[in-house]
C-alpha cells in the first residue's frame, strides 16, 4: 500500500487566510490572526504552540467543526468553508477522520463495532484487505468483541485510531490523542500513527503541547498567539523544545 | 444546603417541568372532580329552593316503596281529594292545594320519537296556574281534557309550538293533545334543571298519571299570616295520621337536593379512582426523574459529602426539591383543576337544559386533595432516589466511572414478593374470599399486581429489548438507538411500566367488556328461541315501554306463533328487595327461553302465583306451596304462592309474575316482547307489519335477533369508549414519562452525539436513533400491558362465571391497535428529544466537559 490516489493534488488540507474571533466587544478573543497552511499529502504534520495559542481553533476550522470568521478551508477539492449541515456531514463521512482526546467510542458498541461504525453510518462496506491491515497494525485481534469499558486507556485509543483509519478518509484530524494516556500508550499510539503516514499514505494532522509527541511527525508547524510564527521539517524531541522555548513569551506564560 | 437545592432547581428546570407536569395533571384531576361536584351540588340545591320556594308545607301519602337515586324516579302514592279538604280545615292554613307530580309524560316530538331525557324527570302534573316561580309565556292554561300546556324548554326540544296537536305517552298508551300554552320559570328559566313538565286539565292528570280518578299524590299548603312553617307542619301532620308525610318546603328542597348529591358523591369517586390510576402513573415518572438526576449529580453528592455533608443532609436535600416540586406542581394543577371543574360545570348546565350554575367555588375538599395528593405522592417518590443519593461514597467524587451496573437481584426479588401479593388479592377478592372488603381487595391487587411487574420490568427489559430491537438491527441508527435503550434496564423499565399501567387498564376492561359481549349474545343465540323482539334504546333512568295492545296484535298476524311481553319493577319479597318480572305468556318460559324445570309447573301462572328461579328458591328457603308476602310500587300488599321453580339461567330473572301483577308495577307497560314464527314464516314478511303496530309506541321498535343482540352489547361500546377516553389521561402522563426519559438521555449523551455527528452521523438518522428508542421503550410497555391487561381481565371473566360470563374473548385486533398505538406514541415522545439531539453543536458537544 503506498500513497498513491487518483487526486491531482498533493495537498490535503489548506487554510488561507484563516481568522477566528470569539464573543464580541470587551470579551472578544481573536483565537486566529490570519492562518496560512498546507497540509501535505501522504504527511504527518504535528501543529504545536503553547496552550491558548489557537492549536484546537484551527484544527477544529480546517476539519468543518468551526466555522471561520475570515478566509476559506478546502480538504483535498473540497472548499469546507460555507458548507451546509448536510455538507459537512458528507465531508466528515468521506474525506475526514477524527481522534480526540477523550471520550472517543460508543460504549454500547464493541470494539470491532465501534471500528466500523463511521462505514456502517455511511452504508459502505469495509474492504477486508484493508480492514485485516489496520486491525493488524493496531494489534488488537484478541480484543474485537469486548466492549470500551473493557479496554485500557491506550487500547481505546488505538481502536479510535483504527476508526478513522478504516474509512481511509483524506485526512485524519488528531487532537491531543495522548494527552490522557501515560507515556508508554502514548508511544504505542504514536507509533501506530507514524506508520499508517509510512506504510499506507495516510494524511494526518495532529494537535499536541508535547515536544515528544510532535517529534514523531514529519513537519511541525508552531503557532503562538494565532498566527504561524515557526515550522520545522523532520523535528526531533530537542529541535521541538529549542523551538519552543524560543517562543514562550513572558506574555504567553501569563495567560 | 437550601440555597444548594434551589439552585440546582433551577438548573434543571426542563426535566422538573415535564415530571411535575405528570403531578400537575394528577392534581388537576382530583381537584377538578371535588369543584364539579361541589358547583353541582350547590346549583342542585339552589334549583330546589327555587322549585319548593312558593311551598310553605308539602303533604304526600308514604310510598309503598322507597327507590333510591339509582332506582329512578320515587312514585309518590295517590290518595282521595277529601284529604285535601282536611287539610285545608287545619286552623293556620290560607290555602291547600291539590297536585299531581309524577314522571313519565313523554312528549313526541315533531320528528315522531319521543323527547328523550337522560337523567332528569319528565313530569306529568295537572295545572294550578301561574306563581312567582311558573309564568305562561304563550298561550293560556289548559281547559278541555285534551289540552296541554309544556314548559319552554320541552317546546324547544321537540320542536313544537302552541297550536300543535301532538301526541303524549303516560300511564296510558298514546293520547293526542293540542298544546294550547308553553311557560316557563322565574328568572328567564326554560326548564330547571332540565326536567320537562306536561301539564293537564285535574282530571286528565289523574287518570293519566296516577291511573285513579280523582286522587291527587302531593298537597301544597300555604301558611296563614303569622303561621310559621314548622308549626303548620306539626298541625297539618297531626290532622292527616301516621299515613303521611308532611315537610316544610324547606325540608322538601333539601332533602330532593340530597338525593341528586347521592349520585354525584358516585360520580365524584369514579373521577377520583381514574385521577388515582393517573397519579400512580405520575409517581412512577417522578421516581425515574429523581432517579436519573441523583444518578447524574453523583460527582456532585459525593464532592459534598466529601466536604463534610451528612448521609441526613443529602436526602434532606433531595426531599427538600420533592417537595419545592410537589408545592408548585400542586398549585398549578389546583388552578387547572378548578377551571376544568368549571368547565365541566358549565357543560353539564347546558346539558341539563341551561341549569343555573351557583357560582364557581373552591371547596376545601379540593385545596386538601390537590395539596395532600401532590406533595405526599412527590415526596414519596423521590424518597427512593434520595436514600440511594445518601449512600453514595465520598470517593465517587475521585472516580471517573461512579456508578457501575447494579445487579437486578434485590429489585427483581423485591418485584416477585410483590406480585405474589397481588395476586393473592386478587385470588381473595375475585373469588369472593374477602369479606366484606371484595372490591377494595380487588383494587389492592391490581395495584400490588401493578408495582410487582414494574419491579421485575428490569429483569425482562434486556431480553425483550433485544428481540424488539431486532427489528430494526437491518440499520445503524435503528441498532443504535436499540442499544441505547437497552442501555438502563431500570430507567427504561420504570418509563415501560408507567405506559403499562394505562394500557393493561384499558386491555383488561376491554377483556372483560368484551367477554360480556360476547357470552350475551351467545347466551341469546343458544337460549332464545325468537326471531323478533320488541326492545327499546333505554337513555335516562327509565326502560322504553309500549302499549300492550300490541301484544296481542301481534299474536293476530298470520305467521306468529307465540308473542311473551314482558314487565319489569323492583318488588318487596317478603322483606327483600328483589327484580321482578311477569310476562304475558308463561309457556315462552320453556318454548322461548329454554327454561328447564326443578319442580312444579313452569308453563303457567295465574293471578296470584309465581315462580322463581332455583337460587332464588335455594337462598330464600322456599319451594313450591311457599306462600310469599309481596308489596309492589302500587297497591296494598297481595300474597303470592310459588307455583313452579326453574333452573337458575343468566337470561331469567329471579321472580316471575303473571302480566297482571304488571297493574302495580311503576312501570304499568310491557318494556320488551319475543316473538317466535311459526315454522317456515318468513322475518321479512311479519317484521313490517309489528313496525306498523309499534306506530304509536315510538320508544320501541322490532327488530330482529341480530339486531336485537347488536343494541343490547351497543351500551357496553359507549361505556368502553368513556372508560378509554378516562384513562387517555394516564396514557398522556406516559408519553410525558418518555418524553423525559429521552431528553434526559439525549443531555447525557450530549458528547457521544457530537462523537456520532463528528464521525459522519446525518441529522435525520440522529433523529431516527433517538426515534426507535422511544419506540422500543413504547411498544415495550405496550406488550407489557397488554399481557397484564389480558390477565387481569381474564381473572375476572373466570371469576364472572358464575354470572353467566362464560366466553373469555381476547380482543386481539385491540392489543394490536394498542402495539401501533404505541409505536406513534414513542414516534411523537421522540419528536423534541430528537430535534434537540440533532440540533447539537457537534465542536460545542465534544469540546465540553
Ligand atoms: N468557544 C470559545 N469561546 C471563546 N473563546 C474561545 C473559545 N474557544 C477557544 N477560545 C479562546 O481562543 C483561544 C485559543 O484557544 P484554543 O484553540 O483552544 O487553544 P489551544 O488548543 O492552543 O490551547 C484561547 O484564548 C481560548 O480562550
Ligand atoms: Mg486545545
Amino acid at each position: 500500500m503506498t500513497a498513491t490516489t487518483g487526486e491531482p493534488a498533493s495537498v490535503a488540507a489548506r487554510a488561507s487566510d484563516v481568522w477566528k474571533v470569539y464573543g464580541s466587544g470587551e470579551a472578544q478573543v481573536m483565537a486566529l490572526r490570519g492562518v496560512s497552511a498546507e497540509f501535505e499529502r501522504g504527511r504527518f504534520t504535528a501543529i504545536m504552540g503553547p496552550s491558548g495559542s489557537g492549536k484546537s481553533t484551527l484544527m477544529h476550522c480546517l476539519a468543518g467543526l468551526d466555522t471561520v470568521t475570515r478566509g476559506t478551508v478546502q480538504v483535498g477539492e473540497t472548499t469546507v468553508t460555507g458548507l451546509g449541515d448536510a455538507g459537512l456531514t458528507k465531508l466528515r463521512r468521506d474525506k475526514v477522520g477524527f481522534i480526540f482526546q477523550q471520550f472517543n467510542l460508543l460504549p454500547t458498541l464493541t470494539a470491532k463495532e465501534n471500528i466500523l461504525l463511521p462505514l456502517s453510518i455511511a452504508g459502505r462496506k469495509p474492504d477486508p484487505a484493508w480492514y485485516d491491515v489496520v486491525i493488524e497494525t493496531v494489534g488488537l485481534r484478541d480484543r474485537l468483541d469486548h466492549r470500551p469499558a473493557q479496554l485500557s486507556g491506550g487500547q481505546q485509543q488505538r481502536v479510535a485510531c483504527a476508526r478513522a483509519l478504516v474509512a481511509r478518509p483524506e485526512v485524519i484530524f488528531a487532537d491531543e490523542p495522548t494527552g490522557n494516556l501515560d507515556s508508554r500508550s502514548g508511544a504505542e499510539v504514536l507509533n501506530f500513527l507514524r506508520n499508517s503516514v509510512r506504510e499506507h499514505g495516510q494524511t494526518i494532522v495532529m494537535v499536541t503541547h508535547d515536544p515528544t509527541a510532535a517529534a514523531y511527525a514529519d513537519r511541525v508547524v508552531f503557532l503562538a498567539d494565532g498566527q504561524i510564527v515557526s515550522e520545522l521539517i523532520e523535528p526531533t524531541a530537542d529541535t521541538v523544545l529549542d523551538t519552543m522555548k524560543k517562543l514562550d513569551t513572558p506574555a504567553e506564560v501569563a495567560r | 444546603m437550601f440555597r444548594a437545592t434551589l439552585k440546582s432547581l433551577l438548573a434543571r428546570k426542563v426535566r422538573l417541568v415535564l415530571s411535575g407536569l405528570a403531578v400537575v395533571l394528577g392534581v388537576m384531576f382530583v381537584s377538578g372532580a371535588f369543584v364539579l361536584t361541589d358547583t353541582l351540588g350547590r346549583s342542585f340545591d339552589s334549583l330546589f329552593a327555587d322549585a319548593y320556594a312558593e311551598v310553605d308545607v308539602n303533604v304526600a301519602a308514604k310510598p309503598k316503596l322507597a327507590v333510591n337515586e339509582f332506582e329512578g324516579e320515587q312514585l309518590q302514592t295517590p290518595f282521595p281529594a277529601s284529604v285535601v279538604d282536611t287539610v285545608r280545615a287545619v286552623p293556620g292554613v290560607a290555602e291547600a292545594t291539590g297536585t299531581v307530580v309524577a314522571d313519565g309524560a313523554r312528549l313526541i316530538g315533531s320528528n315522531g320519537k319521543v323527547v328523550a331525557s337522560f337523567g332528569p324527570p319528565q313530569l306529568g302534573g295537572n295545572w294550578v296556574g301561574e306563581g312567582d316561580l311558573v309564568q305562561l309565556r304563550e298561550g293560556r292554561e289548559p281547559r278541555a281534557d285534551d289540552e296541554i300546556v309544556i314548559n319552554k324548554g320541552l317546546a324547544d326540544a321537540g320542536r313544537v309550538a302552541v297550536g300543535d296537536r301532538v301526541g303524549v305517552l303516560t300511564l296510558a298508551p298514546r293520547k293526542d293533545f293540542t298544546i294550547v300554552g308553553i311557560f316557563g320559570y322565574s328568572g328567564d328559566r326554560d326548564s330547571l334543571g332540565g326536567v320537562n313538565e306536561v301539564m293537564f286539565t285535574t282530571p286528565t292528570a289523574q287518570q293519566l298519571m296516577l291511573g285513579e280518578p280523582g286522587a291527587f299524590n302531593n298537597i301544597v299548603v300555604t301558611a296563614a299570616s303569622g303561621v310559621s312553617d314548622e308549626s303548620l307542619r306539626d298541625a297539618v301532620a297531626a290532622a292527616v295520621g301516621d299515613d303521611y308525610v308532611v315537610k316544610t318546603g324547606e325540608q322538601l328542597s333539601a332533602d330532593a337536593a340530597a338525593g341528586l348529591k347521592e349520585g354525584l358523591t358516585f360520580f365524584n369517586r369514579i373521577l377520583l379512582g381514574f385521577a388515582a390510576v393517573a397519579l400512580l402513573v405520575g409517581t412512577f415518572l417522578i421516581l425515574n426523574t429523581f432517579s436519573i438526576i441523583v444518578a447524574q449529580r453523583t460527582r456532585e453528592l459525593a464532592l459534598l459529602r466529601a466536604v463534610g455533608a451528612s448521609a441526613r443532609q443529602i436526602i434532606g436535600s433531595v426531599v427538600l426539591e420533592a417537595i419545592a416540586i410537589g408545592l408548585i406542581a400542586s398549585l398549578f394543577g389546583l388552578a387547572a383543576g378548578i377551571g376544568i371543574g368549571a368547565l365541566l360545570a358549565y357543560l353539564f348546565s347546558n346539558l341539563a337544559g341551561g341549569m343555573a350554575l351557583a357560582g364557581i367555588a373552591v371547596p376545601a375538599s379540593a385545596v386538601i386533595g390537590a395539596f395532600g395528593v401532590g406533595l405526599v405522592i412527590t415526596v414519596l417518590a423521590a424518597l427512593l432516589p434520595a436514600l440511594r443519593a445518601a449512600r453514595i461514597p465520598p470517593i465517587a467524587a475521585m472516580q471517573d466511572v461512579a456508578t457501575p451496573d447494579r445487579p437486578l437481584t434485590k429489585i427483581t426479588i423485591a418485584g416477585a414478593v410483590v406480585t405474589s401479593v397481588g395476586a393473592v388479592l386478587l385470588f381473595l377478592g375475585l373469588g369472593g374470599h374477602a369479606g366484606g372488603n371484595t372490591l377494595a381487595t380487588i383494587l389492592g391487587g391490581v395495584l400490588f399486581a401493578f408495582i410487582g411487574v414494574a419491579l421485575l420490568t428490569p429483569l425482562i427489559s434486556k431480553p425483550v429489548v433485544a428481540a424488539l430491537g431486532a427489528v430494526f438491527s437491518g440499520w445503524v441508527p435503528g441498532k443504535l438507538g436499540r442499544l441505547n435503550s437497552g442501555r438502563n434496564p431500570r430507567r427504561t423499565a420504570i418509563t415501560a411500566a408507567a405506559l403499562m399501567v394505562g394500557i393493561a387498564l384499558v386491555t383488561g376492561i376491554t377483556v372483560i367488556l368484551d367477554s360480556a359481549k360476547s357470552s350475551i349474545s351467545g347466551l341469546v343465540q343458544d337460549n332464545v328461541r325468537a326471531e323478533l323482539v320488541i326492545a327499546g334504546a333505554q337513555s335516562g333512568p327509565r326502560p322504553p315501554s309500549f302499549d300492550p295492545a300490541v301484544l296481542d296484535q301481534t299474536k293476530a298476524i298470520p305467521g306468529v306463533r307465540l308473542v311473551d311481553g314482558q314487565y319489569g319493577d323492583i318488588a318487596l319479597l317478603g322483606d327483600q328487595r328483589t327484580w321482578v318480572g311477569a310476562v304475558t305468556e308463561p309457556a315462552a318460559m320453556r318454548q322461548v327461553y329454554g327454561a328447564t324445570p326443578v319442580a312444579g309447573d313452569i308453563d303457567r301462572l295465574a293471578a296470584g302465583q309465581m315462580m322463581i328461579s332455583s337460587d332464588a328458591a335455594e337462598s330464600r328457603g322456599l319451594s313450591v306451596g311457599s306462600t310469599v308476602p309481596v308489596q309492589f310500587a302500587r297497591g296494598e300488599p297481595q300474597t303470592y304462592t310459588v307455583t313452579g321453580v326453574y333452573e337458575s339461567s343468566p337470561i331469567l330473572g329471579p321472580v316471575i309474575m303473571p302480566a297482571d301483577a304488571a297493574r302495580n308495577f311503576s312501570i304499568t307497560q310491557p318494556i320488551q316482547a319475543f316473538i317466535q314464527l311459526e315454522p317456515g314464516a318468513r322475518v321479512a314478511d311479519v317484521l313490517p307489519r309489528v313496525e306498523a303496530l309499534l306506530a304509536n309506541s315510538p320508544e320501541v321498535s322490532v327488530a330482529d335477533r341480530d339486531a336485537f343482540i347488536e343494541e343490547q352489547t351497543g351500551q357496553l361500546d359507549s361505556l368502553l369508549t368513556m372508560i378509554q377516553i378516562l384513562l387517555a389521561l394516564a396514557i398522556v402522563i406516559a408519553v410525558l414519562g418518555i418524553i423525559n426519559t429521552l431528553a434526559l438521555s439525549v443531555l447525557e449523551r450530549t458528547r457521544e452525539l457530537g462523537l456520532l455527528r463528528a464521525i459522519g452521523l446525518r441529522r435525520s438518522q440522529t433523529m431516527g436513533m433517538i426515534t426507535v428508542e422511544a419506540v422500543v421503550i413504547s411498544v415495550f410497555g405496550a406488550l407489557l400491558g397488554v399481557a397484564v391487561g389480558t390477565g387481569l381481565g381474564a381473572a375476572v371473566v373466570e371469576a364472572l362465571r358464575e354470572e353467566g360470563i362464560n366466553k373469555l374473548v381476547l380482543p386481539w385486533g385491540q392489543m394490536g391497535i394498542f402495539l401501533g398505538l404505541a409505536a406513534l406514541i414513542g414516534v411523537i415522545a421522540a419528536v423534541l428529544p430528537a430535534i434537540r439531539a440533532a440540533r447539537i453543536n457537534v465542536l460545542g458537544a465534544i469540546a465540553h466537559d
